[in-house]
């Protein structure tokens, strides 16, 4: 990271590798400093041991001892209140509509990028450095985001839904090491948080279990379960939110499909509550609608544009020809990806630079899928 | 840097380091029977004399603990133990809303896991708990009192308790009195037998002393369930080896605290008052909590309107100011202060608070200080504001 200028940073670090490295980075890079760690659990006392998630005590005390080795000033920040209503409430709200929410990407938007960005910013900082994989550079006041170097820990995805002015005054320091890379970098450095297992959970879903978490807060919504091609009701459900579009295993179907072949979430209807279920080759959808457009350099496009989208967090990329208005855009693949759920972010790529990302309303399927055509998220 | 929180730890006193030091050289375990168990013993008997000397009370009702925490939990769940195991109908605590947590979590663990009853005493707007209010809830709960326990001065807003008054409702009714008295010794005139209470706690690290060293001062005549079983030290209320060390220096500190009171305590008030008087000319809109006159020496405790306290804290942390937002638990997350809440401030009032406390190394240039950071650091976190957390 080449620096122009000595600045004031606020580091947010979860008490992991990453954060802990990037708040290293900005200090050796000669920038003025200061970690804070986020409390976004309710009950910080909790103090969960195996599964790893951003909230806990003893992470709070990996992220302190981190700013203890880099000599920097270390606040704990209370956004719990926030957190539940931006994140964790939207979280079962979008289920329990039928969609598929990301919430790392929620916490960025809201939490990360907004309501600490914008306090560190009123405090006097200049901007807010953490551990994400992307490489971001800033040219007078235009950002530009790049994939990270490391294909597998790539987060430009989570991070795409950021404005330009949000991005302008953010660091991420890592994006253009590998994440051995980082780890070794640790370890040189006598962070002992260097062999620290990668966060995977959703981190206030401290056993992993989503469909029981959702349970307790949604309670039981009965429904069916039916089958795309014959409309038969294959089975019941005690709750449509415990399905993601895609879905294969865990169906709980009373019989198994006519033709024998394995059955698929294709759509969840939130107020019936009906889960259609149909063959793979039904899910594949080449029309992608994307509300909310957000365009990393703050320039709305207008009109079509040959790219690449993602749709999901770990996806491939594909080709696909996007026309876009202001109020947002449809994404015509060129080969159809399966499995897209409303609710996820389609981002857009030129190689490997992130034009935008907008939020996926519905799909439409191939054509061809005959009875499937109607079928709309 | 400029140290304004002696509240929270004050610097140890240079002859309570040598005391020490010097003492962290002998082995004896004051148990022991021989030569040099015998030599420690005496140590820390010695000391035990010279803390009762100082403080109004016998040296036979000192009892060392690792500190206020300790003695705080020893009297409270001593007391409710050993009152109710004599009348079982006496399971109410009477506590002060805006007592220190080591107070107030003590009664609330009975309260969930020992049935007890818990009456919080109602502040005033200064945070004081009134006589009146004692005795009337002592009216008609006197016979399923366990005890009653107020602090001698808050910890955070720095009110002084009217403790003679309140120790004298509670003895009118027969009911035991403890007072938490950690911010007060060396602070205040603090007589054990002349204030008439029965329990007092105080600790080493508040007045020049070392951390991990306190006492619960205990009238010879009450009886108390011993939390900590063992070697049967300490009137077998409290087992456990005795700190000869520590102890040693913490009766040091205690004398040469209360030796100084006075004079000292004159001169701190003044430079608390001139720090009070610029920060209020600097901030008009700031405000002074507790009590303005009848506070410890060393207080100053403001809200300022439109600022989060922690972002103050920060900010002034940054350009080398340490104070204090009241009280923080363990993983460093400020709460609004109960004590705010319970004195009737709302939310906002309760996060804008900042304590600058004063102590025995503080001088007119840390005034300066403050007073030189303070503007732009106000306007700056009011610039923040108050409602980024939700």
């Amino acid at each position: 990271m080449t620096v122009s200028a000595r600045m004031r940073v606020l580091a947010a670090m979860s008490g992991g590798v990453d954060s802990a490295v990037a708040a290293a980075r900005a200090v050796a890079a000669g920038h003025d400093v200061t970690g804070v760690h986020l409390a976004l659990a309710r009950d910080p006392a909790s103090h969960r041991t195996g599964a790893r998630g951003c909230c806990t005590k003893e992470d709070a005390r990996d992220a302190r001892r981190a700013a203890d080795v880099l000599g920097i000033p270390f606040y704990v920040w209370d956004l719990a209140e926030r957190f539940h209503d931006d994140v964790i409430d939207d979280f079962v709200a979008e289920y329990a509509a039928g969609r598929t929410p990301n919430p790392c990407l929620r916490c960025n938007e809201k939490i990360k990028f907004t309501a600490v960005l914008d306090r560190a910013l009123a405090l006097g900082f200049d901007a807010v450095v953490t551990g994400h994989h992307a490489r971001l550079s800033v040219a007078d006041g235009v950002p530009t985001l790049r994939r990270s170097v490391d294909e597998a820990k790539d987060q430009s995805y989570v991070l795409a839904v950021l404005t330009r002015e949000q991005l302008a005054h953010s660091m991420f320091p890592l994006g253009d090491s590998t994440k051995t890379q980082v780890r070794a970098e640790a370890a040189a450095r006598g962070l002992a948080v260097a062999e620290k297992p990668d966060s995977h959970d959703i981190c206030f879903i401290a056993d992993g279990d989503t469909a029981g978490f959702l349970r307790r807060e949604l309670g039981s919504r009965p429904g069916s379960v039916v089958d795309s091609v014959t409309g038969d009701v294959l089975g019941e459900h005690d709750g449509a939110y415990a399905y993601t579009v895609g879905q294969r295993r865990g169906l709980r179907l009373g019989r198994p499909a006519a033709d024998g072949r394995p059955r698929y979430v294709l759509d969840i209807q939130p107020v019936s509550g009906t889960v259609t279920v149909g063959p793979a080759e039904a899910l594949d959808a080449d029309l992608v609608d994307a509300g909310r457009p957000v365009w990393t350099d703050g320039v709305a496009r207008d009109g079509e544009l040959r790219c690449a989208v993602q749709v999901r967090a770990h996806g491939g990329r594909v080709p696909a020809v996007v026309t876009a208005t202001p109020d947002g855009v449809v994404a015509r693949l060129e080969t159809p990806v399966r499995g897209v759920a409303a609710g996820q972010a389609l981002v857009l790529y030129d190689g490997d630079r992130v034009l935008g990302s907008a939020t996926i309303t519905a799909t439409r399927p191939v054509p061809a899928a005959g009875p499937l055509a109607e079928v709309t998220a | 840097m400029t140290y304004l929180d002696h509240a929270a730890t004050t610097p140890m006193l240079p002859e309570a380091v040598e005391a020490f030091t010097a003492a962290l050289g002998e082995v004896g375990n004051p148990s022991s029977l021989h030569a040099s168990g015998r030599r420690a013993r005496r140590v820390v008997e010695e000391a035990r004399e010279r803390i009762a000397a100082a403080l109004g009370a016998r040296p036979s009702e000192i009892v060392f603990t690792a500190g206020g925490t300790e003695a705080d939990n020893l009297a409270i769940k001593g007391l409710f133990w050993a009152r109710r195991g004599a009348d079982p109908r006496r399971t109410r605590i009477l506590a002060g809303a805006a007592e220190h947590h080591a107070v107030l979590d003590a009664a609330h663990w009975l309260a969930v896991h020992e049935r007890a009853e818990v009456t919080l005493l109602d502040v005033d707007a200064v945070g004081r708990v009134r006589p009146e209010t004692l005795a009337a809830a002592l009216a008609d709960q006197a016979d399923q009192a366990a005890l009653v326990t107020v602090m001698w001065a808050n910890n955070e807003v720095g009110t002084v308790q009217p403790i003679a008054e309140l120790a004298a409702v509670a003895a009118e009714h027969g009911v035991p009195f403890h007072t938490d008295a950690v911010q007060a010794v060396g602070q205040l005139p603090v007589d054990f037998a002349a204030s008439g209470v029965d329990a007092l706690t105080v600790t080493g690290h508040k007045l020049g002393g070392p951390l991990g060293v306190g006492a619960l001062l205990l009238g010879r005549d009450l009886r108390l369930t011993p939390l900590l079983h063992g070697g049967g030290q300490e009137r077998d209320v409290r087992s456990g080896t005795l700190d000869a060390p520590g102890i040693v220096a913490f009766a040091v500190a205690v004398e040469a605290a209360v030796k100084s009171r006075s004079e000292r305590t004159a001169a701190l008030a003044e430079l608390r008052d001139d720090l009070i008087r610029r920060v209020v000319e600097l901030v008009p809109d700031a405000v002074l909590n507790g009590d303005p006159v009848d506070r410890l020496p060393g207080n100053a405790h403001f809200s300022f309107p439109g600022c989060e306290g922690d972002a103050l804290l920060m900010l002034l942390d940054a350009r080398g100011i340490e104070c204090s937002t009241g009280s923080a638990c363990s993983a460093g997350v400020a709460q609004p202060s109960h004590v705010l809440l319970a004195m009737g401030a709302d939310e906002e009032r309760a996060r804008g608070s900042l304590r600058f406390s004063l102590g025995h190394t503080s001088t007119a240039a840390d005034v300066d200080e403050l007073i030189g950071a303070l503007g732009p650091v106000v306007e700056r976190a009011r610039r923040a504001g108050e409602g980024w957390r939700s």
